[in-house]
């Protein structure tokens, strides 16, 4: 071996090689470094016999624990229902009323009902239920399809205006859009119900649709126009308005007739969830 | 001229055997520190003394307490687990003798660092880094490895010439014991600390049986290893480059904290030292070294105050043995203050002030923190009551116009034994109550909570149109004992929605 040779500017060892007069210099890695390198090298080749590691045509190496990600996860899933299982065999055998009375039931009934509103309620009716145009709130006295925890049960199973052959079901004709009403009894209409909700009103419009009301009305909303549950029809003389509260939205429905749509939850969600999520919504409000 | 200084000393000083020298270099001085410097390693050499008396006391009486609070038991009935000291993170509950802290209560174990930290203050700015030279765990398990070391492998001199010396059969054998004995000592310290998380004699049976839990495995394993490197491998590089509290401690220092000390004024000039010399006009350090061969940090105190020093006094342990020999009086490395060095080279009386605006202060922060914390143990209440307003929706118009508003009350009975509790309202008084579950309610409304638990009720309040005042309205749960009358209060607001 040849005497090493020393650049004379730094003092340190070259590596012999050279370009157009650039010699470089022997600074080698930390030994500290090199060794962890290698001991990465040793870990990955263990890393390949233990583990899954290797993509194939049709498959890929197992390794020889042969673990996967999906196991583990439905591994876990399994533990926690299994844990789970005791609650869920109670609350499926509850009726809702003696799930409310049982503080311990009820504290997993909401727990449970809050991740499954979250999940799938609260695109429409919102975070904490509180609704918004068209969709109504969870949290009031007013009840379209009825408040109590059977209704609520019911119409989370079956939806409004959904493809389940039970489905909650409604329609209010499009008085203008049809041209069933003219539109200047479809404005003595409007006068009519703002009458009836107890506010200021043009008399002699209310009194020219008070026969209008009973013909084209009544028979869903009532002869006072209080509404009628069993057939989804709002009550028009209190304070609340699905769809705004001024004249111009009270005629703007009277024209089309729009109607909300929700889907049935029977299919995709199960009993139970139905159940908890009952008990949920019930609790947000108190129903009625 | 080694040779020359040890005959010299040997015929002018019979006694000579009598004052063992050393040539025990510093490895952490100033002199001798650069950047990317190895480490020298240090070999500490046994002292005997006041001061090693003291840490071996307090190694024993700290190691007592991490070994033995786990095994002692408290009887709390039947709801609650036995243990005094306990922190049961899978209940949510930590128990310290008589005291049982919800974590909703997290506030105390915020009380207890700040008086921690204020009583290292204290005690920093009126002796220094005690807390580091004696208490620290560092420090204690570092003395407990230093002292197997010592046991197995010999003084200072001997593990010198062991570390220098080729691989024998017996230095092998000496390192695999002492190795040995060191992990076995690192696997006990992490194997006592999971006690603290979990019924001790139940988990000892299910370590023993190979059945505790992963988690308390890996944390012994986990334990271990850092007992094990930081105790004996790093040792004092942990004080000098990891640990944060000396760099911070060198804040409540002043020249009036006692710290170990070289009475530079009575030591210097240094010179060695022949039997029957005058004393005068040399100072009374004859340079044997013995200070800087028992230091666990590798420093020699003759170079001042420094940042390596943890404050133990094995040094003035070192010198005092040295002193009497040679007939010069104790202490000439002593705990003292870098003022008490000034007023005695300029002939003044020494004095020591522990009473200083500084340590007034400190004294005066931590007593407020003791009051305000024993204050709010003794009035500790065992109801709890959180009130957690609905926000979405803020408020709910009812169909008739009244406004609801509704609450999530988190009643807690931290009590041992099931207790029935009186709900009540005040603020509004035309109101409707309704409790989910119940259904509406005539205030006082009675509920039962389990012992030691928290039960939520939603409550929702109605008021009617003619009953809403003003926007919010200050409203005031109470949530009062049956029986005892003991009672807790929450406020909340009402909100209506009306300008």
């Amino acid at each position: 071996m040849s005497k090493p040779d020393i650049d004379h500017v730094s003092g340190t060892e070259t590596t012999g090689h050279e370009w157009d007069g650039i010699r470089e210099l022997n600074t080698p890695l930390p030994r500290w470094w090199v060794g962890l390198f290698y001991l990465c090298i040793i870990w990955a080749i263990g890393y390949w016999i233990v583990m899954p590691a290797w993509p194939g045509i049709t498959g890929y190496t197992h390794g020889i624990l042969n673990r996967s990600q999906r196991d583990v996860v439905t591994a876990e899933v399994d533990a926690l229902k299994a844990a789970r299982h005791a609650r869920e065999t109670e609350l499926a055998h509850a009726s809702l009323q003696q799930i409310q009375s049982n503080p311990d039931l009820l504290q997993f009934a909401m727990a449970a009902g809050r991740t499954t509103f979250a999940d799938n309620c609260a695109a429409c009716h919102g975070a904490g239920g509180q609704g918004g145009h068209g969709y109504p709130n969870l949290n009031d006295d007013v009840w379209l399809w009825g408040g109590t925890l059977a209704d609520i049960e019911h119409t989370i199973t079956v939806g409004v205006r959904s493809t389940d052959p039970n489905t909650r079901q409604s329609q209010m004709p499009a008085f203008g859009r049809d041209g069933i009403l003219k539109p200047e009894q479809i404005d003595d209409l409007t006068e009519y119900v703002v009458h009836i909700s107890g506010r200021a009103a043009n008399a002699p419009a209310v009194a020219r649709a008070a026969k209008l009301f009973a013909d084209n009305c009544a028979a869903c909303h009532g002869p006072a126009g209080k509404g009628n549950q069993e057939m989804g029809a709002p009550n028009l003389t209190d304070n609340d308005w699905l769809y705004g509260p001024t004249r111009a939205d009270i005629r703007d429905q009277i024209w089309n007739g729009r109607g909300g749509v929700m889907p049935t939850w029977a299919g995709r969600l199960s009993p139970e969830e139905i159940k908890a999520l009952a008990v949920y919504v019930h609790s947000m409000g108190g129903g009625e | 001229m080694g040779t020359h200084t040890v005959i010299t000393m040997r015929n002018a000083m019979p006694a000579a055997a009598e004052v063992e020298r050393s040539d025990a270099q510093a490895s952490n001085s100033a002199a001798n520190r650069e950047f990317y410097k190895s480490r020298v390693p240090i070999h500490p050499k046994l002292v005997h003394g006041t001061y090693r008396r003291i840490k071996w006391i307090v190694m024993a009486v700290t190691l007592a307490i991490y070994y033995v609070v786990p095994w002692i038991r408290w009887d709390r009935g039947p709801h609650a687990p036995d243990q005094a000291v306990l922190v049961d993170l899978a209940h949510e509950r930590f128990y310290f003798f008589f005291v049982e802290i919800w974590p909703q209560e997290v506030y105390y174990i915020t009380g207890l660092l700040i008086l921690a930290a204020v009583a290292l203050f204290l005690v920093t700015s009126l002796f220094g880094r005690l807390w580091c030279g004696y208490a620290c765990p560092q420090t204690v398990w570092t003395d407990l490895f230093i002292y197997v070391e010592n046991l197995i492998e010999g003084d200072r001199n001997a593990r010198i010439r062991l570390a220098a010396g080729p691989w024998t059969a017996s230095k092998i054998t000496k390192r695999v014991s002492k190795h040995a004995t060191w992990l076995v000592i690192a696997v006990l310290t992490g194997g006592a600390w999971v006690f603290y998380f979990t019924d001790a004699p139940a988990l000892a049976h299910d370590l023993i049986a190979g059945s505790a839990p992963l988690v308390a495995y890996g944390t012994i394993a986990v334990l271990t290893f850092t007992t094990y490197t930081l105790g004996g491998m790093m040792r004092e590089q942990v004080c000098t480059y990891m640990c944060p509290w000396p760099r911070i401690q060198g804040a409540m220092m002043d020249k009036e904290s006692l710290q170990v000390t070289y009475r530079i004024d009575r030591g210097e000039p240094r010179a060695h030292y022949r039997k029957g010399e005058t004393w005068d006009g040399r100072g009374d350090c004859i340079d044997c070294r013995q200070c800087v061969a028992v230091c666990p940090m590798g420093i020699d105190i003759r170079d001042g105050a420094q940042l390596e020093c943890i404050n133990c006094g094995l040094c003035i342990d070192a010198c005092d043995d040295v002193m009497p020999r040679i007939g010069r009086p104790l202490r000439l490395i002593a705990y003292d203050t870098d003022a008490n060095v000034l007023r005695r080279q300029r002939h003044e009386k020494e004095r020591f002030r522990f009473v200083r605006p500084r340590t007034i202060g400190y004294a005066a922060v931590l007593g407020i923190v003791c009051l305000i914390m024993l204050g709010g143990l003794v009035t500790r209440s065992s109801i709890g009551l959180d009130v957690i307003r609905d926000r979405n929706p803020n408020f709910v118009q009812l169909a008739d116009g009244s406004v609801r508003n509704a609450y999530t009350l988190k009643l807690m009975n931290r009590a041992d034994k099931p207790r029935d509790f009186y709900l009540t309202l005040d603020g509004v008084d035309d109101r409707r109550v309704n409790i989910i579950g119940l259904g509406f309610v005539t205030l006082p409304v009675k509920l039962s909570v389990e012992a030691d638990k928290v039960r939520a009720v939603r409550v929702l309040v109605t008021v009617p149109r003619t009953g809403l005042h003003a926007g919010s309205q200050d409203i005031e749960f109470t949530l009062r004992d049956a029986k005892t009358g003991e009672d807790r209060k929450a406020d909340a607001v009402f909100i209506s929605g009306a300008n």
